[in-house]
């Protein structure tokens, strides 16, 4: 929890749980980003307290909203259901032993509507806060609060500081950097997140750079 | 400048700026993230508004809790409220206090303040206090802002979480709060309503956080309103001149180490306390088929 008076006195959200109603739909609202709308279909996979108690919860109205693009206090969540139903928007639960991840952890599984399958695991870490651990099987580190950029890029050396020079020109301060890696000369991500948007010329200039794979854009999610 | 991590900063603050400790509060949110004062006073405004509106769906409908095991019990305190032994208007904070978490457990919109399971507390005293003794609404907010410049106190030198300090944190933090607030608003100076809040988190330290098969329902919702009664009574001591031997900053540390000491399954893991018996032990059985 942070230190400032509304995250004292807030945040306004719907019940019953900011780590399992809040968090939840937060990640849902993540997985919406990285499928790039409402999928055709999605499956969500709970492990640990979410497993247990998802449905006293109500984690599954959340998720389901939030895959939706709900944010956290959208009252609609509730029947997100039925709301689902009006979108053509297939989904169902399952519990899964994940194994050493934190307790509130799922992995959500969705068929977007150009057949392109989409995974992310993520965790509700407490008062609503979330952390997305894995997207599309690579392993990342977001939280959602900030607009967050994912580029997956060849080991290469330079890349990264050809990457944030854009940034740099562009004036856009780096809040976080992230770069992880499978072995050396590997495929690779990088992660950043902004204090601001990021403008989509400069999306389009890291998608020119070479050695660039995939660049995804997640806008912060906000409550 | 105006920037504090205990009650003790924060009052002294007031004397050396000779500005009221809600005034203190603003200037150093303004500070620390760079919102200026209008911005600031619309947002708790309309966290305010949402309190009221979450207090009266909950008086008015009965709503049924996801887990089924509360809803209705805020109407029913209401409907009594001319009978009360404790009084009308202690009655009808708690009636409310039970309404916001009716409205939470129903997956309807509230306020965490400071958290979702203890949502029903600051709202309950201070709309069952606007409307018994008719504050403006600037006085009630600045009441507002002196619970969340409390509630940050708690949160910096302790938490707010049950998972790390077991209920104490949350319906203890939020009656600390509530009782700050009352304070206030009758009139009490910072020194008084730190004292009220004292008084508030020792009568609530140790408190367990045990939730029938994980749910935010039993007991929480009924832990809000003797927390509520709690926050009034102590507000009432505070104002008659009653002193905490310990400040509050000490208190807050108590509580703190309480939590630390506290056993894993009795932090929000429903292993232990209330979420343990026989009653809760058989229900949770059903609810997972």
């Amino acid at each position: 929890m942070g230190a400032g008076i509304f995250d004292v006195i807030g945040p306004v959200m719907v019940g019953p749980s900011s780590s399992h109603t809040a968090g939840a739909v937060r990640i849902g609202a993540i997985a919406n980003k990285i499928c790039g709308g409402i999928p055709a279909r999605v499956d969500f996979y709970l492990h640990g307290s979410f497993a247990e108690t998802y449905r006293g919860h109500g984690t599954d109205n959340a998720l389901v909203g939030g895959i939706l693009g709900m944010s956290p206090s959208d009252e609609r969540l509730r029947n997100s259901f039925q709301y689902a139903r009006e979108q053509g928007l297939d989904f169902s639960f399952h519990t899964i032993d994940l194994g050493d991840v934190h307790p509130n952890t799922i992995k959500i599984v969705m068929h977007a509507r150009d057949g392109v399958i989409h995974e992310v695991i993520g965790s509700s870490i407490g008062g609503g806060s979330v952390l997305i651990n894995s997207v599309d099987n690579a392993r990342v580190e977001f939280s959602g609060k900030y607009p967050t950029i994912f580029i997956s890029h060849e080991d290469k050396p330079g890349l990264i500081a050809r990457v944030t020079s854009l940034f740099a020109d562009q004036g856009i301060n780096i809040a976080f950097l992230k770069v992880f890696r499978y072995s050396r000369g590997s495929d690779a991500t990088m992660l950043i997140e902004t204090d601001v948007h990021i403008p989509a010329d400069l999306i389009y200039a890291i998608e020119k750079l070479a050695d660039i794979k995939k660049v995804m854009y997640i806008d912060e999610i906000h409550s | 400048m105006f920037q504090y991590n205990k009650a003790a900063e924060l009052i002294s603050l007031c004397t050396s700026f000779k500005m009221p400790l809600p005034e203190v509060i603003i200037q150093a949110e303004m500070e620390e993230s760079g919102m200026n004062r209008d911005d600031i006073w619309m947002v708790m405004s309309e966290r305010f508004d949402i309190m009221k509106i979450s207090i009266a769906n909950g008086v008015e409908k009965e709503l049924k809790s996801k887990g089924g095991l509360i809803g209705g019990n805020a109407r029913k305190l209401y409907l009594n409220l001319n009978s009360a032994l404790s009084g009308k208007t202690v009655t009808k904070a708690v009636s409310y206090a039970l309404a916001v978490t009716e409205v939470n457990a129903s997956m309807g919109k509230i306020v965490a303040s400071p958290t979702a399971g203890s949502s029903g507390i600051l709202p309950g005293v201070l709309v069952a206090l606007a409307q018994d003794y008719n504050y403006p609404l600037e006085k009630l907010l600045e009441a507002l802002f002196i619970a969340a410049g409390l509630g940050r106190i708690i949160a910096i030198n302790a938490t707010l979480s049950g998972a790390e300090g077991g209920c104490q944190a949350e319906c203890g933090s939020a009656s600390a709060m509530a009782a700050a607030s009352a304070t206030y608003l009758v009139g009490g100076s910072p020194e008084q309503c730190f004292n009220a809040a004292a008084m508030a988190l020792k009568g609530l330290l140790g408190l367990v956080c045990d939730p029938v098969a994980g749910l935010v329902e039993v007991p929480c919702s009924k832990r809000n309103a003797t927390s509520t009664a709690n926050a009034l009574i102590c507000a009432d001591m505070s104002i008659a001149g009653i002193q905490s031997f310990i400040p509050f900053d000490e208190v807050v540390e108590a509580m703190h180490r309480v939590g630390q000491l506290m056993s894993p399954d009795l932090r929000e893991t429903a292993r232990g306390g209330c979420a343990a018996v026989p009653t809760a032990l058989k229900y949770e059985k059903t609810m997972k088929k």
